[in-house]
């Protein structure tokens, strides 16, 4: 007896709503990061849960599609913390704030 | 409820528990940032459960391990004053995001019951041997993806570059 | 069941209860001969020293009767957490590490290992990763300058050190073709002709042939000389001891991360520590140092050899209680390795700390992959099959 892969999606679906909820209402830079990293956790969720279902080929060979693609998205996320903290740094260095509204000019 | 399906319900509340509390109602950064690494881990135990051994393993040490810690790094580093949360949600942001919110959702399910993705194709009891263990998955990464992992290792270079350009204070 | 509920009580309750209190009196003792001190002899039993090995007693007795002091302004909750976060980690690790080979008794077949999983060296990597979060949690939730200062130092020493442990045993992968440590330490018991890769080139002139009968045993120190080197290092650093210190360097950070603690929850700290300490010596043994095989007697040899005289399951037995002491003994060796180093060199600077894992380990890591790589697959060019060095 194995998980419905209903109840994985939904799962998936439900954080990614947590995360973009997170990163619409929250005005702190870090916050918006982590519901960032929510999000791409929910949809690694996803494609693992979908790896699930179409886990052998016709020839009954394993297949990895969705695993892949998950780990790539775990390499990207790492990037992006980097680049992103990288960006709060210099952030606070020059507003002295993490307010996301406080970095609303295109240029000064 | 088979003992399996026990676990992937304990691992699901837990993980959408602490994300609830990671942008609702904890009041220190660090909270929620430790509610973010208890999403991670079970997030692995679920990964656990659905064959991808790898996946989890991978989970636990670059998000737990690498990312989350990175965070904590950088709160630490900052002077943070009265939680370091910032505001709480306003009214209007959150219509806003539960408009988004309940559309992605609303249009997840939808696609799904439409397109028929879970009828089609049953879930596979038997899997072959050694299913999303390191040896599988790494011949298939190094045969198949191999153009993939590449362009992962020049997505990663170019972010280290950017990561050192903007936390340096000056370039000389 | 009832075996694998043994397998793990014996492995903790070794390793907490027997080596890390001996680990305790053994530093101090070690400390006293090299720094030519006599070193703990006062508690005593009814005048009975003991070589002042009933010193760890009263360190616990101390301890628990200590006070247990919370700093005003800390997070309480995470400040009682922080202990246990790092402590658990030292007592999950040695799980996958094998501590005996697979034995055959009648029916039963069992291998001396407490979880005999597939991808144990990653295990072994995953946990190390999360043991950053008892020293991080513990700086920022004591609410001290102190602690604060030391949880960032040992946030960014232990991630960039995990980074460079990981890829200085990649080589070590290569090798023996496998993760999990149980295939490492049976691929282990063999022995390898030194001499051996003179066969790709040219066939031994005559009256050499003494050259073949120069057998090492096919150990990871052996195979993999760099990588033995990097990954002690590596690991000694993410246990932060001395030469590594600098997240709790006493002379400049009171005591680092931990400064706000005291009596029992100080105590789970230092046993973390101590504990860690076993679990690198156990980490290396089985990975650099054969494991439980024994140099040039492989486990038939000795199964054979005892059972021509005395029966199969005695034996076996025997072949058993051989193996988990040539284990033991190699741990203790490390162990003392490890107490040799950390009372003899002085304490790193931070920006040297860096530089040895970024500019130093990190690009030698590198070249002991590619050199790995080149080897084995020039072996298998010119003679497919060949024993590779």
């Amino acid at each position: 007896m194995s998980i419905p892969i209903e109840h994985v999606i939904s799962l998936s679906a439900l954080l990614f709503v947590i995360g973009v909820v997170g990163a619409l209402t929250r005005r702190n830079l870090i916050v918006i990061l982590m519901s960032i990293e929510l999000m791409l956790n929910a949809a690694n969720l996803a494609l693992v849960g979908f790896n699930r279902v179409w886990s052998v080929t016709a020839e009954g060979a394993a297949r990895y599609d969705g695993q892949v693609f998950a780990l790539m998205v775990i390499a990207v996320a790492a990037a992006e913390v980097a680049v992103g903290l990288g960006i709060l740094l210099s952030l606070i260095r020059n507003r002295d704030s993490l307010n996301v509204d406080d970095a609303s000019l295109l240029r000064w | 409820m088979s003992f399996e399906m026990f676990l992937f319900y304990a691992f699901a509340f837990l993980a959408v528990f602490s994300a609830v509390a990671m942008i609702g109602f904890v009041r220190h950064i660090v909270a929620a940032a430790m509610s973010l690494v208890v999403t991670m881990v079970s997030l692995a135990g679920i990964y656990v459960l659905m064959h991808a051994e790898l996946i989890a393993a991978i989970q636990i040490l670059v998000y737990a391990g690498a990312i989350v810690v990175l965070f904590l790094f950088v709160i630490m580093l900052l002077d943070l004053r009265d939680g370091g949360l910032g505001p709480a949600a306003r009214g209007q942001n959150l219509v806003k995001a539960v408009g988004v919110g309940g559309t992605v959702t609303i249009g997840t399910l939808v696609v799904a019951s439409v397109s028929g993705v879970f009828s089609v194709n049953p879930l596979v009891e038997s899997l072959p041997e050694g299913f999303g263990e390191h040896r599988a998955l790494g011949i298939a990464l190094f045969t198949d993806y191999a153009l993939a992992v590449e362009l992962v290792g020049l997505v990663l270079l170019a972010s280290i570059v950017g990561a050192v350009i903007l936390a340096k204070r000056k370039i000389d | 069941m009832i075996l694998v509920v043994a397998k793990t009580l014996f492995i903790l309750i070794v390793v907490t209860l027997l080596f890390a209190p001996l680990i305790t009196w053994v530093e101090r003792k070690q400390s006293a001969i090299m720094q030519d001190r006599i070193g703990a002899n006062r508690a005593d039993l009814a005048g009975m020293t003991f070589l002042g090995l009933l010193h760890p007693a009263a360190d616990v007795i101390k301890l628990l009767s200590k006070e247990d002091l919370v700093p005003a302004g800390a997070n309480r909750f995470l400040h009682a957490l922080a202990p246990i976060l790092s402590a658990v980690p030292a007592l999950i690790a040695f799980a996958v590490i094998p501590y005996g080979a697979t034995y055959r008794f009648g029916d039963t077949t069992f291998t001396l290992v407490a979880a005999d999983i597939d991808w144990g060296v990653l295990y072994l990597l995953v946990i190390g990763s999360l043991a950053t979060y008892g020293s991080v949690l513990a700086g920022w939730a004591s609410r001290s300058n102190w602690s604060m200062l030391g949880a960032i130092r040992a946030t960014a020493q232990m991630i960039s050190y995990e980074v460079t442990m990981g890829l200085s045993i990649v080589g070590i992968f290569m090798v023996f073709g496998s993760l999990k440590l149980t295939d490492m330490a049976v691929a282990q018991d063999t022995t390898f002709r030194v001499f051996g890769f003179l066969d790709l080139f040219a066939s031994l002139p005559a009256g050499a042939g003494w050259l073949n009968a120069i057998r090492l045993p096919n150990w990871g120190i052996f195979l993999q000389p760099l990588a033995f080197l990097l990954f002690l290092t590596c690991i000694m650093a993410e246990n932060k001891r001395p030469p590594f210190d600098l997240p709790e360097a006493d002379s400049e950070l009171v005591a680092g991360y931990f400064t706000e603690y005291s009596g029992m929850r100080f105590g789970l700290f230092y046993m973390a520590e101590f504990i860690e300490v076993v679990v690198i010596a156990g980490a290396v043994a089985a990975l650099f140092l054969g494991g439980w095989a024994v140099p040039y007697l492989s486990q038939e040899t000795i199964t054979a050899g005892v059972a021509s005289l005395f029966g199969e399951g005695f034996a076996n037995l025997v072949c058993m209680l051989i193996h988990v002491g040539c284990f033991f003994s190699k741990v203790v060796f490390l162990v003392w390795l490890q107490m040799l180093i950390r009372w003899s060199f002085p304490r790193f600077r931070y920006d040297q700390l860096m530089d040895l894992c970024w500019k130093v380990i990190l690009p030698l890591s590198l070249l002991n992959i590619f050199l790995t790589a080149a080897g084995m697959l020039l072996a298998q060019q010119i003679a497919p099959g060949a024993a590779a060095s």
